[in-house]
């Protein structure tokens, strides 16, 4: 393949700049592609004629100063897109049309990208394998009916089949990193605070991250570069200094100390993961670093705390979702029927069900129950990581227990669905940055993916880790375009 | 612990999400399983713990009291399922 679209970013941006490719060549190219690509169904809502029309408006009058020169770009559909449907994959929200824009899309914009299309996800984000989105499961380009992951599973299917040279995805509980590691490609949680959370339908506020998705280190740290700011408009968004990611990428990393946390060894995990781990440990040594044993002892109580905390504040976040005000509304012979039809219509059932969860524990005679002592417990996790911290730089786990499974093969049973996340939740619970790298195949010639977790603003160095890891493994893509056969 | 259909009933009622008896029945089933799975923490003892309530260790910081008034009403409205002039309608709620 060496047509426009199996481009990185970093290469796009760089032709841009010397003139030889134009802003509409690209984004011509990538929707030629894209219009190829419905099966995979990775579009709710595409905005190709606008992205062309802009693509040649800026070639008119072309700014190569900004740092994503008239590159087209498609977005998870959880980002608000001014005066374009914005769906968050339910139907609640299936006809609404934003009238404002996103912090983190607007940084793009304002670097000179141009928004492509809106990508598919779980409903709410609320997933593990894009199957609880409203507009239909989402294709792994990696194999037919295989899932891409899940919630960011449109942005990280888009991704890895070329339909777009990099996309934003977010992550509450791993949502950036597994359907990354499942794809083959990059994805980055930063850390909260990092990127602003305003414009982006919420799930649970304490948790939610934007990050890049991206096919290498280097495009990720450019797009984060862009996208993290501090916005006056998110009270928990964090004033701190900003590092240019991607200029000051280094894959010298001699002498850092990885963390290797021997709770991330569950039961039942396959062969492939602990050999992919293993190896991991070897390319980390090969660049110099030095590997620590660490023990991060309340691992296994992450996601017993991620199921309480996640759904009770998106209990708390959809409650706005009433047929009064915007979105889906279901007819009814009073007020609360109205509600209770429009919800109970509005909502599909994984959502129904956490809405339900958080309801109830934080209900009256429970909030201390479950609550009160989840908030306990992931200040024991998070107590961990900072004990950890006080030895190592990073930390080094796989980012899944599995690689990519079939549509269909885990949508009957929420627990093993849950699973998914047990090595990303930890993450989101401590506030900390996470970094997915593509690292190896099953045997299945599935991609896997390992995990780098950093210390709390200190993308930079998680970067550099990944960067230098990358370069060793030297992992290669297997896409076949089977779907356009 | 086991989640029963009255419990259900009374969180639907809770978050407005009306059910009926078949969907009752599996939400009943599937959060039992969630609560036996989430009740692991009880293993833990947490008496002298904090509770974290947010990871970013900030205090809100604040603003100058001004408005900043777009007009932008109509945007507003636009969206909304049903509306009259400037008002969104509802269901009658007063006889």
């Amino acid at each position: 393949m060496t047509d426009i679209t199996s481009l990185s970013l970093t290469s796009l941006v760089d032709k841009v700049k010397k003139k030889e490719l134009s802003s509409e060549e690209i984004t011509k190219s990538f929707i030629e592609r894209s219009e190829k690509s419905k099966k995979l169904n990775t579009y709710i809502t595409d905005n190709f004629e606008n992205a062309l029309n802009k693509a040649k408006q800026f070639d008119e009058k072309p700014n190569l100063d900004l740092k994503l020169p008239g590159i087209p770009i498609a977005v998870k559909d959880l980002f608000c897109t001014k005066d374009v449907k914005t769906t968050a994959g339910s139907k609640i929200l299936n006809n609404f049309i934003p009238p404002y824009e996103s912090t983190v899309t607007q940084n793009m914009w304002n670097e000179g990208a141009i928004l492509l299309g809106k990508l598919n996800c779980d409903e709410f984000a609320m997933g593990s394998s894009n199957e609880t989105s409203f507009f239909g499961n989402v294709q792994n380009p990696i194999d037919e009916n295989l899932v891409p992951g899940g919630s960011s599973g449109g942005s990280a299917s888009a991704l890895a089949a070329h339909l777009t040279p990099i996309t934003i995805g977010t992550d509450t509980g791993g949502s950036i990193r597994q359907p990354a590691s499942f794809t083959g490609t990059v994805g980055l949680k930063p850390t909260y605070g990092s990127c602003s959370r305003y414009g982006i339908v919420a799930f649970a506020s304490s948790l939610d991250q934007a990050g890049p998705m991206s096919q290498n280190v280097k495009d990720c740290a450019l797009l984060h570069e862009i996208i993290s700011s501090y916005d006056s408009k998110d009270s928990t968004s964090i004033d701190f200094k900003r590092n240019e990611y991607s200029k000051e990428l280094n894959n010298n990393i001699k002498g850092k100390k990885i963390g290797i946390p021997k709770e991330y060894r569950v039961d039942g995990m396959p062969e492939e993961i602990e050999e992919l781990w293993k190896k991991g440990i070897e390319y980390v040594k090969d660049c110099g670093a030095e590997i620590i044993d660490i023990s991060l002892p309340h691992t296994n109580y992450a996601l017993p705390t991620y199921y309480i905390v996640a759904p009770a504040e998106a209990s708390s976040n959809l409650a706005r979702y009433d047929g009064v005000k915007y979105g889906f509304r279901a007819d009814g012979i009073n007020l609360i029927d109205m509600y209770e039809k429009t919800r109970s219509e509005g909502f599909g059932s994984e959502v129904q069900r956490r809405i339900m969860i958080g309801t109830y524990v934080l209900s009256s005679g429970y909030y201390d129950a479950y609550y009160l002592k989840a908030q306990k417990v992931r200040k024991l996790i998070k107590s961990d990581f900072d004990e950890a911290y006080k030895n190592v730089d990073a930390i080094l786990t796989p980012s899944t227990p599995s690689s990519a499974f079939k549509i269909g093969e885990k949508t009957n049973d929420p627990i093993s669905m849950y699973l998914n996340d047990i090595f990303t939740v930890p993450v989101n619970l401590a506030g900390l940055p996470g970094i997915s790298i593509p690292a190896g195949h099953d045997k299945k010639g599935y991609p896997l993916g390992l995990q780098l977790i950093g210390k709390a603003f200190d993308e930079q160095n998680l970067l550099n880790i990944a960067y230098a890891m990358e370069e060793k493994i030297g992992f290669e893509n297997k896409i076949s375009d089977w779907w356009m056969k | 612990m086991s989640i029963d259909l009255k419990t259900i009933k009374h969180i639907s009622k809770l978050s407005r999400i009306s059910v009926d008896e078949e969907r009752a029945n599996k939400l009943a089933k599937d959060l039992s399983s969630i609560f036996e799975f989430i009740e692991k923490l009880n293993e833990l003892k947490t008496d002298n713990v904090e509770p974290l309530t947010s990871v970013a260790e900030t205090t809100l910081k604040l603003r100058p009291d001004e408005v900043k008034s777009e007009n932008i009403r109509e945007q507003i409205i636009k969206n909304s399922p049903d509306s009259n002039e400037d008002y969104f309608v509802v269901p009658k709620v007063i006889e």
